[in-house]
């Protein structure tokens, strides 16, 4: 019933081929590249429905195909390398990839990231109910309930809290956020964002220490969640 | 070589602990002293014992400086007997040819007292190098036999198992073959584990750690340790007990997880299951303050000191681990200009206390 396309830039033949049996397991088609410009020319012929893009290729630094790609290309682009620095993570979500996952990972992992940014995609439309089981946004109304009832958010929070729904199952930044949510002149001041995180938590969370909407992504920023 | 390593020992602290400019200024004074005691008791001794009073001191000067101040030591002397002892007093020059032959052999056996002491200094800085590099080898020997059997007890599983799941003529049973499956599953995690901890390390070893300090939720970065944590903690109890109001603190979040989750896990590995696990934090005198205990066996007291060595590890111990989380989470810390210090419980099992001098913020929202 998937059947989407994906496209994977690796220059590993046996991690290409892990992720070709692991894909077409879960009913998903798959194409390959091995180096950046078969990659490059393979998403312009038949642009797939997510790339998985390694960043260690051989023939050209993998944050640059990352910006040639997104010169053009909307669909979610997932980052799988062995770089595990804080500095590239925040490199390469801030010049458009989706989502991030350090080798090794686990196979559950992948296929959930892969499914949460597909998702991502269909949600595009302008459907003002953001319904995630037991939380409901009304973007038109700027209410929240929970378990049906009605969440007093400060301007901030519900700033905040709607940018996470629109952007579900993505990382977004510390940067981005202080950025979108408190300005230009505030993206150092990740104070704010800890307070204001911490506030939203405890409003809208089971256990606010174990969250299972606002997820952590440590030293790069926060993730939402609406299922599984 | 053992017999050797006691008068190395001696004389190293001797050379080591005089500097230069101390022995040239320290042979001069003791020949000048020397030399004033002998012109006193000349009339007494005769200028001929003077001789042997002077080689007597350069013998003993000898013994703890180099080369050059014994050779100064060796002129200067022999200057001295012939200027102030050697009869016509106060001139160079020599009248009786004994008193010459007497000056020659002095001077002769002055030098050859500089040269036998530089050769043995020679001889004792080969020995110090090999015993250096008999340790650094040993070091490395053991490194390399914890690090092999850590690195291959994986590996061998990961190839014994996946061979034998490919190998056609077995007559494997549904549940073995899942059996191995899993097998394959935990040694590549453990295996994983390994690297990250060495990779770590080679962080830490190359000294270009940088701190990246920015504001946070102690809560966050406890929670975010423990869920790293979720599949190990399983057969645990963790308390977590963080002191409410808590101003944010400064760090380098990455790291500070790192060291939390070292020091849990190293607390899940080594208590028996159901042990309790708490973790408490709290911010005392502009300090954060972490505190991880357990409720085990706690640690030998005459190893306490020992455990935060790289690679060392509890004796007895079982095996798994490198000895390497513990050094890491030091490391870590201490890149914080923090300290961590372990001590066992008055009820039994272990303690560690870190405590980070930070900056705090109360922001309130």
């Amino acid at each position: 019933m998937n059947n989407a396309q994906i496209l994977i830039i690796d220059d590993e033949a046996q991690i290409r081929k892990l992720l070709e049996i692991t894909l077409q397991s879960n009913n998903y088609s798959v194409n390959e590249a091995a180096n950046a410009r078969d990659g490059l020319i393979a998403a312009a012929n038949h642009p797939p429905d997510l790339i998985l893009l390694d960043l260690g290729l051989p023939d050209e630094d993998g944050h640059s195909v990352l910006k040639k790609l997104r010169e053009w290309y909307t669909k979610p682009i997932i980052i799988i390398s062995v770089l595990s620095s804080e500095d590239d993570i925040v490199r390469a979500l801030d010049n458009g990839a989706n989502d991030y996952l350090i080798k090794p990972f686990r196979t559950g992992e992948l296929l959930a990231r892969i499914r949460s940014a597909l998702r991502f995609l269909t949600n595009e439309d302008d459907n003002p109910i953001i319904d995630f089981n037991n939380l409901v946004i009304d973007l038109s109304s700027r209410t929240v309930k929970k378990n049906n009832e009605t969440i007093k958010l400060t301007a901030t929070e519900y700033t905040l809290l709607a940018l996470f729904a629109k952007n579900e199952g993505k990382v977004l930044t510390h940067h981005y956020l202080l950025n979108q949510v408190w300005g230009p002149s505030y993206t150092n001041q990740s104070q704010y964002l800890r307070v204001y995180i911490a506030q939203l938590r405890k409003k809208i969370e089971d256990d606010p220490n174990r969250p299972a909407h606002i997820i952590t992504e440590s030293g790069v920023g926060y993730r939402f969640i609406a299922r599984e | 070589m053992l017999y050797q390593s006691k008068p190395i020992a001696l004389t190293k602290i001797f050379s080591n602990s005089i500097n230069k400019k101390y022995q040239y200024i320290i042979t001069v004074l003791v020949i000048l002293i020397v030399s004033v005691i002998s012109y006193f008791l000349s009339g007494i001794i005769g200028y001929r014992v003077v001789a042997y009073l002077l080689l007597v001191t350069l013998s003993i000067l000898a013994l703890f400086f180099g080369i050059f101040p014994v050779l100064l030591a060796a002129f200067l002397s022999a200057l001295i007997w012939d200027f102030f002892f050697i009869p016509p007093h106060f001139t160079f020059r020599v009248d009786n040819t004994e008193d010459a032959f007497l000056l020659i052999m002095y001077f002769i056996i002055a030098m050859v007292h500089s040269v036998l002491t530089f050769k043995i200094r020679q001889i004792q800085k080969e020995a110090g190098k090999k015993e250096e590099k008999a340790n650094a080898l040993k070091l490395y020997n053991t490194l390399l036999n914890s690090l092999s059997h850590e690195l291959r007890t994986p590996i061998a599983t990961i190839i014994g198992a996946s061979d034998n799941l490919l190998m056609k003529a077995n007559n494997l049973t549904e549940e073995n073959k899942s059996n191995l499956l899993s097998e394959i599953s935990v040694a590549s995690l453990r295996l994983n584990q390994q690297v990250e901890n060495l990779l770590n390390m080679s962080r830490l070893e190359s000294g270009f750690i940088q701190i990246k300090k920015d504001w946070c939720d102690i809560n966050e970065v406890i929670y975010a340790a423990i869920k790293r944590l979720e599949e190990n903690i399983k057969e645990h109890v963790i308390d977590i007990d963080v002191k409410e109001n808590l101003p944010l603190f400064k760090l380098d979040v990455g790291l500070m997880e790192q060291v939390l989750y070292n020091l849990i896990y190293n607390a899940v590995i080594y208590t028996p299951v159901n042990s309790v696990i708490t973790i408490k934090a709290d911010c005392i005198n502009e300090s954060c303050v972490i505190i991880v205990t357990d409720n085990g066996k706690g640690f030998p007291s005459d190893e306490i000191e020992k455990v935060f060595e790289k690679f060392y590890r509890l004796k007895y111990s079982k095996t798994g681990g490198t000895g390497l989380g513990l050094s890491i989470a030091k490391g870590f810390v201490e890149a914080h200009h923090g300290t961590i210090r372990l001590e066992n419980n008055y009820s039994g099992g272990a303690k560690f206390t870190i405590t980070i001098p930070t900056e705090t913020s109360y922001l309130k929202p």
